[in-house]
C-alpha cells in the first residue's frame, strides 16, 4: 500500500528530504519504522521517538491503511 | 484560546490585548527568549521547526486542558518557526483569571506541557562547533 511519509529535524536531515510516497507492506508503524531505519541508517531507535497517522498521535502497533500519512517525531524541544 | 505556530515575530503586547477582559483581574504571561548559551556552550541562533498540524492540535488540547483544569478565562500561546536570533522571543503563553493563583499555574502548565508534548524541534547554531538538533544526539549507538 501507498504510505505518505514526513520528515523533521534529524530526521529529515538523514533521510535528506522532507517527504516522500513510498509503496510498503509493512502493516503498522513499527514494522514501517524498521523498514525505513534499516534502508536509510537513522540514528534514532524508536524508542525515542513517537509516531503520528494522519495528523494524530498513534500508537506504534496501530494498523496502517492506503494513503496514510505517518509522521515519526524526534525528541521535541519548543518552547 | 488559542494555539498558534507563527512563522511571523511574536508581539507579547497584541496577545495581551487579545486575552485581556473586563471580569479578569488577574494576568500572567511567560516568555522564552533565545539566549547566547546552552549547555556551556555559546548559541549564535536557532532555527525552530514544527510538524503544524499536530502541533496546532496538541497544542490546543493543551489550551482545553488549562480551561478545564484552572479557573482561567482565556489563554493564548503563539510558538514561532524559522530563523531567530539572540534576542528573539520564541515563544509567549498568556492566560487571565479572577485570581492570580489560577493565572500562574494556567500559565506555567501550558509551557510545560507545551516543551514537553508538541511537535515543534530546535536546531541551535554554535560559535564553535556544528549545528545540532536538541535533544537528539547524533551519535547515538545503532
Amino acid at each position: 500500500m501507498k504510505i505518505s511519509i514526513e520528515y523533521f529535524a534529524l530526521l529529515k536531515e538523514q533521510r535528506g528530504c522532507s517527504s516522500e510516497t513510498i509503496e510498503t507492506v509493512a502493516k503498522s508503524p513499527a514494522l514501517l519504522y524498521s523498514e525505513l531505519k534499516s534502508r536509510y541508517s537513522f540514528s534514532l531507535n524508536p524508542d525515542s521517538l513517537k509516531v503520528a497517522v494522519n495528523e494524530d498521535f498513534a500508537d506504534w502497533d496501530s494498523t496502517l491503511s492506503d494513503g496514510d500519512t505517518v509522521v515519526f517525531i524526534p525528541p521535541v524541544a519548543g518552547g | 484560546m488559542r494555539f498558534q505556530i507563527s512563522e511571523e515575530p511574536v508581539q507579547p503586547d497584541l496577545l495581551k490585548g487579545e486575552i485581556l477582559n473586563d471580569v479578569s483581574g488577574a494576568f500572567a504571561s511567560f516568555e522564552g527568549w533565545v539566549r547566547n548559551h546552552n549547555d556551556g556552550k555559546p548559541v549564535n541562533g536557532l532555527e525552530y521547526s514544527a510538524y503544524v498540524p499536530l502541533a496546532e492540535k496538541e497544542g490546543q488540547r493543551i489550551i482545553n486542558e488549562a480551561f478545564n483544569h484552572f479557573d482561567i478565562e482565556s489563554a493564548v500561546c503563539v510558538h514561532r518557526v524559522g530563523e531567530l536570533r539572540i534576542g528573539d522571543i520564541a515563544v509567549f503563553v498568556g492566560a487571565t483569571a479572577a485570581h492570580r493563583s489560577s493565572a500562574f499555574e494556567a500559565c506555567r502548565y501550558i509551557i510545560d506541557e507545551t516543551k514537553a508534548r508538541v511537535p515543534i524541534w530546535k536546531r541551535e547554531r554554535y560559535l564553535d562547533g556544528p549545528a545540532e538538533w536538541v535533544n537528539c544526539p547524533t551519535n547515538t549507538p545503532r
